[in-house]
């Protein structure tokens, strides 16, 4: 068979995203049709570059989502076909079986697999991990830094010296300290977990108990349903096969493995948890600021006067009226976490390294890089695509948000 | 003034303890220890020989104690065996006369920082050359990256929503997406490739340690640059923005002043002032840069030496790393709330 020219590889990658460019055309007819009644998600198609960078992110999304359920890969992003190492893009496969697509579109990686596979697999790596890094990053910031901001004094030094202490280490070096095997044997990491990851069920429950505290035949049921689930989520993500640490060293039983839900590989974890610590000192200086700005406001003196508790005002009338700066800085925040998994490949860390996420990938590439371009350049540019994307979203929620 | 740099200076001392105590504690735990032992022994020693050879360096003291010592307010170890004396003061094995003669204590506070596993040498000795190294690719990053950054940042405030704000803006947001590890790849498939591409460039910054040239150079310094320039050029195009629109600027323009003066002569002063502290907080930034690009670009200097240290688990070459890197994120910080009150008259003043 012969090799394929420039044009044939660019048609047959855009044929191969056939699901994603139909998902996008989808998503984009349903919103922009009804934009008017979806508040400020709608109003993010009045502004061409929310627009652009909503698509570039949802292109990342639907690409990994429908990358894991196996519909654009071409080959198994792990598998390695002989006399394919480093061929460059367009090169077929010799001897390939009926069923098999016939040609490596980008190339072939320095271990004979498939660039193309392996990007697009790489994308669920980031799409699974960034936002819901994020996320509890978010909840950790906000649980610690609203009581921070509104009470100020000495809780508030306290925090922030915690705060300013994490951001003062190099994250590189912070994450050469915690995600190397060796700590990973000492169960630091799950300890940390097991911090962490409380801070969402604190939040929720604070969150409806203040909510419904005058209701308590509505607010009981609803605490212990919310709070059960949670918990048990809680336990599941954090114990694997029945236990919470299992090493040479430390056993710590946790979650007996008939109820254990899900279990998260354990690297992933790892980089979880230590991407969700980088991420919330920055957060927690965010919402403290807005906290401390809001609570001169008259609304919050008015909510005093009616005799509100503290945690009302602080989730009930300080944090809706901060979401707009949160909501762009959420946006930013999945393109920094991005980056920082990214990082994390880069040097080898925490992922087992023939994953196929962006950052091991270029780790990979770049050492022959002054002779084979390929392998490095296509997760390079996906990455540089993807953030970007959610700088410009940011932008254009920015710019919305300001109008009204 | 005085009394805040002072406390500004205690907080700074107390984070430093507190950090490298953090790092003390991670790098001592047991299986880290026993990795240590493993690279300087051989690979193959049974945990018997693992628990002996730590025995015989120090490493089994209780945590407060080693750490006492690493600060030099507890006397330093030393363990006599057949051969002779050994401790934390002496390098090698010495006699009993020696060790006798040797001092007691020897932490930070007497200005002896160790000695690295790895490197086989001084800690002082290498935190010092490759300081000087990175300090080298700073300075040229910061020779870069600030005017241009500031350029473009007050080109794009000057007109808002002009099309060459728009293109700029542009321009920054895509430099703020691209990482170190991104733009760098793109820039030797480019510029330094063998195969394809221009060869205007070396691909490695290896013998710019040297001998720095612009054809060897040039790179890494672009790369660190890039990803800082964009963020101070959207808080400068942001600041100009606030400037431009102020009253004083618009009387300007109604007594008929040019365009060109009020930019440069009423605009461009006020505008720059919070620029300047987000480019003294842009440095611990920096610092992750200068880690990834010499590692990409293969340059010896602080951050190679950083993932060497952590890589090997190198106790206390990782510990002079982390009080270097505080004492600069700190450092920073102080320049730039003291430069602000110092640049920001209505501050001063009241």
């Amino acid at each position: 068979m012969e090799p394929l020219g420039w044009i044939e590889i660019i048609t047959r990658v855009l044929y191969q995203f056939t699901s994603v460019w139909v998902a996008l055309v989808i998503l984009f007819a349903v919103s922009v049709a009804f934009k008017r009644r979806l508040g400020l998600y709608g109003k993010l198609f009045d502004s061409p570059i929310g627009m652009i960078g909503f698509a570039l992110v949802m292109f990342w999304v639907f690409t990994g989502v429908f990358g894991a359920l196996d519909l654009i890969v071409t080959h198994d992003p792990l598998s390695q076909v002989s006399g394919m190492k480093n061929k460059v893009p367009g090169t077929p496969l010799r001897g390939a079986e009926a069923g098999e697509y016939a040609w490596y579109l980008l190339g072939g990686d320095n271990l004979a697999r498939d660039v193309f596979s392996r990007m697009v697999k790489g994308a669920w790596v980031v799409v699974q991990i960034a936002p819901l890094a994020t996320l509890f990053a978010f909840m950790v910031g906000i649980t610690l830094g609203l009581p921070a901001g509104y009470y100020g004094g000495r809780l508030d030094t306290f925090l922030s010296f915690l705060a300013n202490l994490i951001l003062a280490f190099p994250v590189i070096l912070l994450f050469y300290l915690l995600v190397t095997p060796e700590i990973v044997d000492t169960g630091v990491p799950s300890y940390m977990a097991a911090v962490l990851f409380i801070f969402p069920i604190v939040f929720l429950a604070v969150l409806l108990n203040s909510r419904y505290y005058t209701q308590p035949r509505f607010r009981t049921p609803l605490l212990i349903g919310v709070l059960g689930v949670s918990f048990w989520l809680y336990l599941s993500l954090i114990s694997t096969d029945g236990y919470l640490v299992n090493s040479n060293t430390v056993t710590i039983p946790a979650l007996p493995q008939i109820l254990d839900l899900f279990d998260i590989p354990g690297g992933i974890l790892v980089v979880f948890v230590s991407v969700v610590f980088v991420n919330s000192p920055t957060v927690f200086r965010i919402v403290r600021g807005l906290a401390m700005d809001i609570k001169t406001r008259d609304y919050v003196a008015a909510a005093q006067t009616r005799g509100e508790g503290p945690w009302y005002i602080m989730l009930w009338e300080i944090l809706p009226n901060a979401r707009g700066p949160l909501i762009v800085d959420f946006c930013l925040r999945i393109g920094y976490t991005t980056i920082l998994l990214g990082t994390l490949g880069f040097f080898g860390l925490g992922l087992p390294p023939e994953s196929p996420d962006w950052g091991s990938t270029i780790n990979e590439g770049r050492k022959l890089l002054s002779i084979y371009l390929h392998p490095a350049l296509p997760p390079a540019l996906a990455l540089l695509s993807m953030v970007l994307g959610l700088n410009l979203l940011a932008d254009g929620l920015r710019e919305e948000s300001l109008k009204d | 003034m005085g009394l805040f740099i002072l406390r500004r200076t205690g907080v700074m001392i107390l984070t430093a303890l507190c950090l490298t105590f953090i790092v003390f504690f991670l790098t001592n735990l047991y299986p880290n220890l026993e990795k240590l032992a493993k690279t300087q022994g051989n690979f193959r020693m049974s945990d018997e020989a693992v628990a002996s050879w730590l025995e015989g360096n120090g490493y089994l003291q209780p945590l407060p104690l080693k750490y006492g010592q690493w600060l030099g307010v507890v006397p330093g170890w030393t363990h006599e065996t057949d051969e002779g004396v050994t401790g934390r003061c002496l390098r090698g094995t010495a006699t009993a006369q020696e060790a006798a003669a040797a001092p007691r204590f020897c932490g930070i506070l007497q200005g002896d920082w160790g000695y690295s596993t790895v490197f086989r040498d001084e800690v002082s000795g290498i935190i010092g050359t490759r300081l000087g190294l990175t300090a080298k690719l700073m300075f040229w990053v910061l020779v870069l990256m600030v005017p241009s950054a500031l350029i473009v940042g007050v080109l794009a405030g000057m007109r808002e929503g002009s099309p060459l704000d728009r293109s700029l803006s542009t321009f920054s947001i895509i430099t703020t997406a691209t990482p170190e590890y991104v733009s760098g790849v793109i820039f030797i498939a480019v510029f330094a490739s063998s195969t394809v591409g221009l060869k205007w460039f070396k691909g490695t910054a290896t013998s710019a340690m040297d001998n720095a040239n612009f054809e060897n150079f040039f790179l890494p310094v672009l790369t660190i640059a890039l990803y800082g320039m964009g963020y101070i050029a959207r808080m400068t195009r942001a600041s100009m923005t606030e400037v431009m629109t102020a009253q004083y600027i618009r009387t300007a323009r109604l007594k008929g002043v040019t365009f060109r003066n009020i930019v440069m002569k009423h605009a461009l002063r006020n505008a720059l002032i919070a620029p300047f502290t987000v480019i003294m907080l842009q440095f611990p930034w920096l610092l992750n840069g200068v880690v990834i690009v010499e590692t990409l670009f293969n340059y010896k200097g602080f951050g190679w030496t950083l993932v060497q240290a952590a890589g090997n688990n190198d106790i206390e070459l990782l510990l002079a790393v982390s009080v270097v890197s505080v004492i600069v994120v700190l450092a920073t910080q102080l320049i730039s709330d003291i430069g602000y009150v110092y640049l920001n008259p209505r501050i001063r003043i009241s």
